[in-house]
């Protein structure tokens, strides 16, 4: 479970994150909805320890990034917005590298590889260099990565980025498998068919700040608007940076 | 302890699958230095060589106004040359090293018993005349001290009266100090091996990681940034070693080489030059993997890394330079000093004399501790936020 109390980040006089708190629960998909530059990386990253919040709290399973960012590191499966794979290392030698990293056993290693490895349909490409990779297999590669250690809290930025339709669809049905398995998923998107088709909530940020944090039906319900898009576009108060 | 094991390792594994930075760091860098040495000193001593023992071929001007004189260089082995129109400009072109010119009064002085004049026409500012024209001023000097004692045996004088003080010099260099001032730049060579071996490295694992936006997940493992760091530092080290081992023992082979017995020098670059060497030079590994690491986390893109540590790779040459243009007596207190140290340890390995247990341990003391310091700058710079954000 992660739980964000009142978050603020600055950057000199940008204010990113002006104050956003909501929960990410276990067994539920928590879609962080909002326009491009309303603050979800920012906020992302300071969930995943990268960055510190000026102030405000997150709580994962309990503990605090500020207090212990090692152990939060631990129980957290991260995709960041920067892929970043090593080029010259094979998609087995990425998803080894983070395993190592975390300090798991090989032999529990190679079978949660295995697994992974038949969940992102991704064996194909398992023995070659990732220089060269398309987009799909990037994100493919990153998420076996970031979840090789088999963590309750699993943060995705923006997972379906320039993936093609196929692709789309096997991520919307590993993330619904994920939850299933009963972890807390967050995810990020600007994209409100996506956030609609999987979450089981939806946070709607921006400006830096929560403008809604409801169920899809709420949503619709509180807005008056029985299509999503209608209602999110009043939500936000304009249509800039949103894609259908 | 493991996790810095694991990013060791995971470091040489990929930089070792890049061949600009094995072919830089393994081969151009350690090998180039070696290499030029024999080739350059093997060229530039065979052509002294060549000067000093063949017949010397000089261009003379008003040779019949002194045909003793002439007869008298061509037994100390002189080829006089015929003339030519402008001498001045013919030195001053490199036409020809040296022009030896007799006055027409030459004849008329000798008889009369004044000083009769010769001159020599050269260009100071040429290099590599000097054998040449020094070869013919000793023939010179030769006939002249030769006649000046025949005139006095003429008029009943010891010549020795003329002598009144004799100098003889007594030369306190050793073959093997000698060499060790044709080895002058070596110990740069060492310094550079360093400093290429593990720059490519330097920039990639931080600069470069950095462009490739992989930092951020990195960074999102469980694992403390000051292990990441001293992992990747330590493979710098690796390849900054190994380029420093393939450098030093090149010279000793290049020793072999060198046509030293021709030079009056000796060469000892044997286990013990390359076991002292090494072990002078290990501060300098760890300083250069900080340091370049410190600059090369400033830097956003691989290629303004590379700008930057192109640029500085100048500094290690300072103490070489400074050594060259001022010689300065070594003092223990210039072993604490970074680069300067390493700079007179191995200068001094080189001249066959024996640097002592205490400035190799002020070295190594003195070094790490310098490299401690800015490893504290570069884990601070390691810690901050804007790193691991490229965009």
């Amino acid at each position: 479970m992660i739980e964000v109390r009142n978050l603020r980040k600055s950057f000199g006089e940008v204010k990113a994150v002006d104050g956003v708190s909501f929960t990410a629960r276990d067994g539920e998909i928590t879609g962080l909805l909002g326009p491009n530059g309303a603050g979800k990386t920012t906020t992302l990253r300071m969930l995943y320890t990268l960055m510190k919040p000026d102030a405000g709290q997150v709580l994962v399973d309990g503990i605090d990034t500020v207090v212990e960012p090692v152990a939060v590191r631990r129980t957290l499966g991260v995709l960041p917005d920067a892929r970043g794979l090593y080029k010259r290392l094979t998609a087995r030698e990425n998803i080894e590298y983070f395993a190592q990293l975390h300090g798991v056993e090989t032999a529990l290693m190679q079978q949660r590889r295995e697994k992974l490895v038949d969940a992102l349909e991704m064996r194909d490409i398992l023995d070659r260099r990732t220089e060269g990779f398309s987009q799909g297999q990037r994100v493919k590669t990153a998420i076996a990565r970031a979840l090789v250690h088999d963590p309750k809290n699993v943060i995705l930025d923006e997972p379906t980025n320039g993936l093609d339709v196929m692709s789309t669809r096997s991520m919307r049905a590993f993330l619904k498998a994920m939850k299933a398995e009963g972890r807390c998923v967050l995810f990020s998107s600007h994209i409100m068919q996506e956030v609609a088709a999987l979450c089981d909530r939806i946070v709607v940020i921006a400006h830096g700040r929560v403008v809604a944090d409801e169920t899809p039906d709420a949503l619709r319900a509180q807005t008056g608007e029985t299509n999503l898009e209608d209602a999110f576009v009043k939500i936000i108060g304009s249509e800039e940076g949103l894609a259908a | 302890m493991s996790a810095i094991l694991t990013v060791w390792w995971k470091e040489i594994r990929e930089n070792l699958r890049d061949k600009r930075t094995v072919m830089s760091a393994l081969i151009y860098a350690p090998l180039f230095g070696p290499i030029m040495f024999v080739v350059l000193i093997n060229v530039q001593i065979n052509r002294e060589m060549a000067k000093a023992e063949g017949p010397l071929k000089v261009p003379v001007i008003g040779a019949q106004y002194a045909p003793n004189l002439i007869a008298a260089l061509k037994r100390q082995g002189l080829e006089p040359q015929p003339a030519i129109a402008e001498p001045e400009n013919a030195v001053r072109h490199r036409d020809t090293d040296v022009v030896l010119r007799i006055p027409a009064s030459y004849g008329n002085a000798w008889n009369t018993g004044e000083p009769a004049q010769v001159e020599l026409i050269y260009d100071a500012s040429q290099m590599g005349t000097d054998t040449a024209r020094e070869r013919l001023q000793n023939m010179l000097k030769r006939y002249v001290s030769e006649q000046g004692a025949l005139r006095l045996l003429a008029r009943g004088i010891s010549p020795a009266i003329a002598t009144p003080v004799v100098v003889s010099e007594r030369d306190q260099s050793t073959p093997q100090s000698r060499a060790g001032l044709l080895f002058g730049f070596l110990p740069y060579f060492f310094v550079i091996a360093i400093y290429i071996g593990g720059m490519y490295l330097a920039i990639d694992l931080t600069a470069g990681e950095r462009e490739r936006q992989s930092l951020e997940p990195l960074f999102a493992n469980p694992v403390a940034r000051s292990s990441i760091l001293l992992g990747k530092l330590a493979a710098i080290g690796v390849f900054s070693f190994i380029s420093l081992l393939l450098c030093v023992i090149g010279f000793s082979i290049a020793g072999h080489f060198m046509p030293s017995e021709k030079l009056g020098m000796s060469f000892d670059l044997g286990a013990a030059f390359v076991g002292q060497a090494l072990l002078l030079e290990l501060p300098l590994l760890a300083l250069f993997a900080v340091g370049q690491t410190l600059i090369a986390a400033f830097a956003k893109t691989y290629r303004e890394a590379q700008t930057y540590l192109g640029f500085l790779m100048i500094l290690p040459a300072v103490p070489s330079m400074l050594m060259s243009f001022m010689p300065v007596k070594p003092a223990p207190w210039m072993y604490a000093v970074p680069l300067l140290g390493q700079q007179l340890g191995v200068s001094q390995l080189l001249r066959g004399g024996s640097v002592g247990m205490s400035e190799i341990g002020i070295a190594l003391v003195c070094g790490f501790a310098v490299a401690f310091l800015i490893g504290l700058l570069t884990a601070q710079v390691y810690r901050s936020e804007r790193l691991a954000i490229s965009v």
